[in-house]
């Protein structure tokens, strides 16, 4: 098998976009909180990879305007 | 019933009538730690005054769950089977989420070990054994309502202003061991702050007498249960019909309020169900801290126990991480006192047993924050986890009701000789030796003692001085677990971790790696 055959097709944007979306539409605010909870724990055994979690966490922190790390907690 | 606790006399202290004396070695607090350290200290020939500002043991059972490792260092110290014949044996624990059960672990899978993953005990008992240990062995001179409230530094020891009920007095000591508690006077008194982190959620804790009632051994934990909502609650089998439970209050509750009989038994009742009779023997609330002092040793003195770290009790840690100090610090102690190692040998206690307290502090710190999410998306992920833990492997690793005591491998230690062959298993320089039974029924720990030994796997060891040795067969279970060969050569400390090991018993390495055991190396590349 090559590799260009055990790529799966790429997301259709749109698609994905109304997807995610969908999956919450007869959810409370607390159990969307939960399933997308549920979603990136379950994306982030998919990937498998520290590096790029650590590399898409740092990414959504950069698109809130945040730094990549939040500020130490309470000390003593 | 209700449970008396005994009342040690008050005996007046000699130095009283001089106003002063002197003593080699003080241990302040007769807690199950400082009892430890004593009765270790009397088995290794060491005198010591143990001054304690109460005349009992612990009020209510406080610290439980004793852990494996530190069953097999009561084994060295005579209270083993004792523990054995009255604690609690269990080794299976079980989370439930809601009403559901979401993950459920066995903590010792494989028979073969003298000592089960843990006994559940009572501290008070355990500290009256090891009260009338350390009498009989005549070298503890146990001081009750002996209070330390003035603590002096010196070069060479440590002075110290005594309070009783009938006159104070000074009592010069040459070393210090703290064991005074996470309140130690002995830290106030040096101005010694903690490094660390401190939990806001209140818990409650009983002591629960409930008769005939049909419930496992084994430990239960849940999460959000439908008897405490939103909340989490712990269940522990003791001896004598004794249950622990512990419910998650929350950080806004009411200490006080919290304590009131009528409102613990509603909490209870709601849990066992109207038709279970109990009584209630002890309550408290509390909450905790995840800290430890920077350094261990202060000169002449040596912080042990939960003056020197403190965890939540989620993971069994402090008691057992306590025990597990007084076991790593006597035998060094002794040395030294004795002539037998020279003193820099004591500087490697805190460097072995920091990074111990900061393991358990960590294990402590990442199971309190699953325990009591402090946000809002805290609180999302770890539902989410126990929800997954049904039916993925990797959430159930992820469910963190308490991470159980294991003992500390000293990986860095200065004491140990790094590996120089090739080992595919067994227990590396630092860890604590691996139990296995042997042909005459006894157990391989059993056979090793509290002092250095030679433990040659098949072959007949050499003869070297200051080191007892032991053989083993080169086929079996203690074999397997120690990954032996014949030939192959464990060289173990007093504390019974590994300081070295060898595929052949060639005496010259032998020799350097008991030099480095005592402290002793010299040369480039010994002492980190």
């Amino acid at each position: 098998m090559s590799a260009a055959e055990a790529r799966p097709a790429p997301h259709d944007p749109d698609a994905l976009f109304v997807r995610l979306v969908r999956a919450h539409r007869d959810l409370s605010p607390e159990e969307s909180r939960r399933l997308d909870a549920a979603l990136v724990l379950l994306l982030a055994e998919a990937l498998g990879d520290p590096v790029r979690l650590e590399a898409a966490i740092a990414a959504a922190r950069a698109a809130l305007g945040k730094p990549v790390e939040p500020p130490e907690e309470l000390r003593e | 019933m209700r449970r008396v606790n005994p009342v040690y006399p008050f005996r007046r202290p000699a130095e009283l009538a001089r106003g002063h004396g002197t003593a080699p070695l003080v241990v302040v607090g007769a807690g199950v730690v400082g009892l430890t350290l004593a009765l270790d200290l009397a088995r290794h020939g060491i005198a010591s005054v143990v001054l304690d500002d109460d005349d009992t043991v612990s009020v209510g059972s406080r610290a439980i769950c004793w852990s494996k490792r530190t069953l097999e260092i009561y084994d060295r110290l005579g209270l083993g089977q004792r523990l054995l014949d009255k604690g609690v044996t269990w080794k299976v624990g079980k989370v439930f989420f809601g009403d559901r059960l979401a993950y459920e672990f066995d903590l010792l899978p494989e028979p073969g070990h003298r000592m089960p993953a843990f006994v559940n005990l009572q501290q008070y008992y355990l500290e009256e054994w090891l009260v009338e240990a350390c009498t009989a062995s005549g070298l503890v001179d146990l001081r009750w309502k002996n209070r330390v409230e003035e603590v002096t530094p010196r070069a060479d020891g440590v002075e110290l202003r005594v309070v009783t009920p009938e006159g104070d007095y000074r009592l010069d000591a040459g070393w210090l061991l703290a064991c005074d508690g996470a309140r130690s006077t002995v830290r106030e008194a040096l101005g010694l702050p903690f490094l660390g982190k401190v939990f806001r959620d209140r818990f409650l804790i009983a002591d629960v007498l409930i008769e005939g009632f049909a419930m496992p051994a084994e430990r239960r934990f849940w999460f959000d249960p439908p008897f405490h909502p939103g909340q989490s609650v712990l269940l522990h089998k003791q001896p004598d019909s004794m249950w622990r439970i512990d419910f998650q209050l929350g950080a806004e509750a009411d200490p006080e309020a919290e304590k009131d009989p009528a409102r613990v038994a509603g909490r209870i009742r709601a849990m066992l169900g109207p038709e279970v009779p109990f009584e209630l023997e002890w309550v408290s609330v509390y909450t905790f801290r995840c800290r430890r002092l920077e350094r261990f040793r202060h000169g002449r003195i040596f912080f042990v126990g939960d003056s020197a770290h403190q965890v939540s009790p989620f993971g069994a840690r402090g008691g057992n991480g306590g025990v597990q100090d007084a076991d790593n610090l006597v035998w060094k102690l002794a040395a030294v006192l004795q002539g037998r190692a020279p003193e820099s040998l004591l500087d490697s206690y805190e460097a072995e047993r920091i990074p111990a307290a900061d393991e358990n502090i960590l294990h402590s710190t990442r199971a309190t924050d699953f325990i009591t999410p402090r946000t809002e998306a805290g609180r999302a992920y770890r539902d989410a986890v126990l929800l997954l833990a049904k039916d993925h492997a990797f959430a159930r690793r992820m469910v963190n009701a308490g991470r159980l005591s294991t003992p500390h491998s000293y990986r860095e230690s200065p004491l140990s000789t790094p590996d120089e062959e090739a080992w595919a298993g067994g227990p590396p320089p630092g860890a604590p030796a691996i139990d296995a039974p042997l042909e005459d029924g006894s157990f391989l720990l059993q056979r090793l003692g509290g002092e250095p030994v030679l433990l040659v796997f098949g072959a007949t060891s050499p003869t070297l001085p200051g080191v007892r040795s032991l053989s083993a067969p080169a086929e079996g279970l203690a074999a397997e677990r120690w990954d032996a060969r014949p030939g192959t050569t464990y060289l173990l400390r007093p504390d019974q971790h590994v300081a070295a090991r060898f595929r052949e018993p060639d005496p010259g390495r032998i020799a350097a790696a008991l030099e480095r055991l005592w402290g002793r190396a010299r040369g480039e590349g010994t002492l980190r």
